[in-house]
């Protein structure tokens, strides 16, 4: 089940592995995109931590962690073309997968319709 | 307080523009294209900006000169009929208050001046009048357009305007769809271009009509900065500013030879030294390496010593890649010269580089 934070990011569960980006809302907010920091497999984050950076043409996004734990893997091959992210390919577009420290974690996060009503 | 809007915010409406408050009015920062494309278009073609925002003032009557020379270090007098001149208000230490564009056309003088100064340089402009010779009258029923980029001359030649022999800073007047308009041959990105005044109620008009074409782009005000960044041209607040005197911030063509070799203007004491011998910090390019931009106010390091700041930071569609204008001593002002940005906890190498970034085209009389 996909679960949405208030920053935009999502996080779709698998076991206790989540994989994570951020919403079509926010791919399309962020306008051009030009360069992306991702954060480093086998780092520790705490929820809400500001893990990964999205550079616009006009302005710096901070990508906070939805979930505590350890990062598992990233996803280096969506640097090659920044192009490619856009609101269409926010699935694909993942950021990195964390292994969970505690699913509960994310139960307080918004399902799809609430999220929905949070941007509309 | 409601931000105010320009004649043309049902038009960026329908064109799908994104709205933000910009200087108290609510402004398109992008259409759905987006900053990038907006940029280029600008870059190879024609594209349309709403500088409507800025403010027109006139200024007439027997001590229009006299009032503009107190506040300003250009010489009047050589700025004859159907000529526009690029100028600043500066305070008592030479600092700048504000950047604006004089114009002399059918006997007034007709200025433009940032929305977020305007109400400020209203201010300056009547505190400064003497006797009753002189009026000022902001012509706040009338709409600015802007046409830039090397497809813009045609484009404008195609809807009828005869431009032949006026050329960069020149202003005269046409009619445009039987709409008459104020023209002036400038610009803010670099590249060739017009500023078109018109009343207000017709600006919807023109605007529909010069976006229909295929060979028009309509650019937001993301694009403006970027463009304007690119072609290495100040923006108040960033590159300029109260403690910036045009010295520091590589603008001595501002400095009229007759008012400098009289030294009557505000803050001539302390522009003429920077003049002279040099400034203590300089206005320069800023190349960041490993494709990360930096940010305006980031801070310039050397050897772990603060060294400067940056003014105007981003990425530059033309170049792709990221670039910035920042402030530095003067020593350090030399093209290739390695610095620290320091954003956020990390560190990006910035070298200096020449400005502008992206050769400006004008077209210039010969």
């Amino acid at each position: 089940m996909l679960r949405y934070s208030e920053d935009h990011e999502w996080i779709q569960l698998d076991g206790d592995i989540g994989t994570v980006g951020i919403s079509p809302h926010a791919i399309e907010q962020l306008g051009d995109i030009v360069f992306i920091e991702l954060p480093e497999a086998g780092a520790t984050v705490s929820k809400g931590d500001a893990v990964a950076v999205f550079e616009s043409v006009k302005a710096a996004s901070d990508i906070y962690s939805p979930a505590t734990g350890e990062i598992t893997s990233v996803n280096e091959a969506m640097l090659d073309d920044l192009t490619s992210i856009t609101p269409d390919r926010a699935t694909e577009s993942w950021l990195f997968k964390v292994k969970l420290s505690d699913t509960s974690e994310l139960d307080e996060m918004m399902d799809e319709a609430a999220y929905a009503a949070m941007i509309s | 307080m409601e931000n105010r809007r320009t004649p043309l915010y049902d038009f960026h409406i329908a064109h799908g523009a994104r709205m933000v408050a910009f200087a108290g009015w609510d402004m398109p920062v992008q259409y759905p294209a987006g900053i990038k494309a907006e940029h280029l278009a600008c870059r190879s073609g024609a594209a349309l900006f709403d500088v409507s925002h800025m403010a027109q003032i006139e200024v007439n009557g027997d001590g229009a000169d006299a009032l503009l020379e107190r506040l300003t270090p250009t010489d009047l007098e050589a700025i004859k009929d159907g000529r526009v001149r690029y100028s600043l208000f500066l305070n008592e230490t030479g600092g700048v208050l504000d950047d604006l564009m004089i114009a002399r056309f059918e006997g007034a003088l007709h200025l433009v001046v940032n929305a977020g100064r305007a109400a400020h340089d209203i201010s300056h402009l009547k505190a400064h009048l003497i006797g009753a010779d002189t009026r000022i009258k902001v012509h706040d029923k009338r709409a600015l357009l802007a046409l830039q980029g090397p497809g813009a001359a045609t484009v404008l030649g195609d809807l009828g305007l005869d431009l032949d022999g006026f050329v960069f800073m020149d202003i005269g007047r046409f009619m445009l769809a039987g709409v008459e308009c104020v023209v002036t041959r400038s610009g803010y990105t670099g590249e060739d271009g017009f500023e078109i005044s018109m009343a207000a109620s017709a600006a919807e008009t023109i605007a529909t009509l010069l976006a229909a074409r295929d060979d028009v782009f309509i650019c937001g005000l993301g694009a403006r900065d970027t463009l304007r960044m690119e072609a290495g041209l100040p923006l108040w607040g960033h590159e300029l500013d109260e403690t910036i005197n045009p010295v520091m911030a590589g603008l001595r063509f501002v400095l009229s030879k007759r008012r400098r070799e009289a030294g009557d203007f505000l803050g001539a004491k302390q522009i003429l030294q920077d003049w002279d011998f040099g400034p203590k910090r300089t206005l320069v390019g800023l190349l960041p390496t490993g494709g990360r931009p930096v940010r305006d106010g980031t801070k310039l390091i050397m050897d772990g010593t603060p060294v400067g700041s940056v003014t105007s930071g981003g990425f530059a569609p033309s170049l792709d890649a990221p670039a910035a204008i920042g402030l530095v001593e003067s020593q350090l002002a030399e093209p290739g010269t390695a610095l620290i940005a320091a954003t956020r906890g990390r560190e990006t190498t910035v070298h200096v580089a020449c400005l502008p970034f992206v050769p400006h085209r004008y077209v210039r009389g010969s």
